[in-house]
């Protein structure tokens, strides 16, 4: 697949590596000329410099039959702008943009990028996921149906021990998925299964009833 | 009418000015405070420092009561960017954007950015200017 990435910095240079060594074709275009001669030099010649927000680059670089288009830059509006070129003037079927900013994840969604990652919003999680009392994790997002996956532990207290899952009020469109259980295999619960004490459970959600959800499963 | 612009340099403040002087009420918004020196000493709107590609500080401008947006920094994506967040989360009716290269302004504008390119308006004023024949005056 020719992939173009915009960005040469951390992210797009270890990017670049990944995917070249799954045998990728693909373009860095990146503005500073040192770190594109350092790209060249770790990895071949597969960077070149350029503004990705140029017509005239991108015309260059073969925009027109790259099958994915990744902005990664640390600056939003040149990511956003970009990938807008990409998709409306090139045609690439699949943009994908970072976002430093978390605030900007709507205007991205609104204005047609395929896929963003909020790298903030990403390493803010991960931190989150370490802080012990923290209620509930999340795992992943599936952005086109607007669904995300989060894990929540049962405290102690909780209660939804000793009820059965059909008993529990879960939220509209809310599915338990996964019970993890001490050292017992991972099993999908059942409508008569029994809610216990430290299980983790592996939830479909929305943002909306995230909370309800978690009121549920971990309110005493 | 209520008008929020982002930029003020020379031409941000210079408009700034001549709205507020016909009676607009003009909310300008920079990065940077020492910026709003460019501003005439009797301006009568109002002054910020802000980001314009920040919902936030967009709202603090009160860009949710304005009927127009224009975008006048140095850079071509952040007026962008920040004219597509005054369109399309918040509303504005008129949202006029500055953008330096052409090739990105025809690209927006058929994106429904409303937006003008100095560089082609000013080289087609210059190459008329020194056309013109010896004697003529502008």
């Amino acid at each position: 697949m020719y992939i173009i990435i915009i960005g040469g910095g951390q992210v797009g240079y270890y990017l670049a590596k990944a995917l070249l060594d799954e045998g990728h074709e693909l373009l860095v275009l990146e503005k500073d000329p040192v770190r594109t001669a350092f790209i060249c030099n770790e990895l071949g010649s597969v960077c070149v410099r350029g503004d990705g927000c140029e017509m005239a680059t991108l015309e260059e670089a073969g925009a027109e039959r790259a099958e994915m288009f990744v902005a990664v830059t640390g600056d939003d509006e040149d990511n956003l702008v970009s990938c807008q070129a990409a998709k409306h003037r090139f045609n690439v079927p699949r943009t994908v943009a970072r976002i430093n900013n978390p605030k900007n994840e709507t205007i991205f969604k609104k204005m047609g990028i395929d896929v963003t990652i909020s790298s903030t919003k990403i390493i803010l999680e991960s931190i989150e996921e370490e802080v012990p009392t923290h209620p509930i994790t999340h795992l992943l997002d599936i952005q086109e149906q607007g669904l995300e996956v989060v894990e929540i532990k049962i405290p102690p207290h909780s209660t939804a021990i000793g009820k059965m899952v059909k008993e529990l009020p879960l939220p509209a469109g809310n599915t338990l998925s996964l019970v993890i259980r001490g050292q017992q295999r991972p099993f999908a619960p059942e409508e008569d299964t029994v809610i216990e004490a430290e299980d983790q459970v592996i939830a479909i959600t929305t943002p909306e009833s995230e909370e309800a959800l978690g009121t549920v499963l971990r309110g005493s | 009418m209520k008008v929020v612009i982002m930029g003020c340099g020379r031409v941000g403040g210079r408009l700034a000015g001549l709205l507020a002087d016909e009676g607009h009420e003009v909310t300008i918004l920079d990065l940077d405070e020492y910026s709003f020196r460019r501003l005439p000493p009797d301006f009568g709107g109002t002054a910020l420092v802000g980001n314009g590609t920040d919902e936030d500080a967009l709202k603090k401008a009160g860009i949710e009561q304005a009927d127009a947006f224009i975008a006048l920094t140095q850079g071509d994506n952040r007026n962008i960017m920040a004219c597509q967040i005054a369109k399309h989360i918040f509303n504005v009716p008129r949202v006029l954007c500055r953008t330096y290269d052409p090739l990105r302004r025809e690209l927006f504008g058929s994106l429904g950015i409303e937006s003008f390119s100095p560089t082609t308006i000013f080289a087609q004023m210059i190459k008329e200017q020194l056309l013109k024949p010896k004697g003529e005056k502008n």
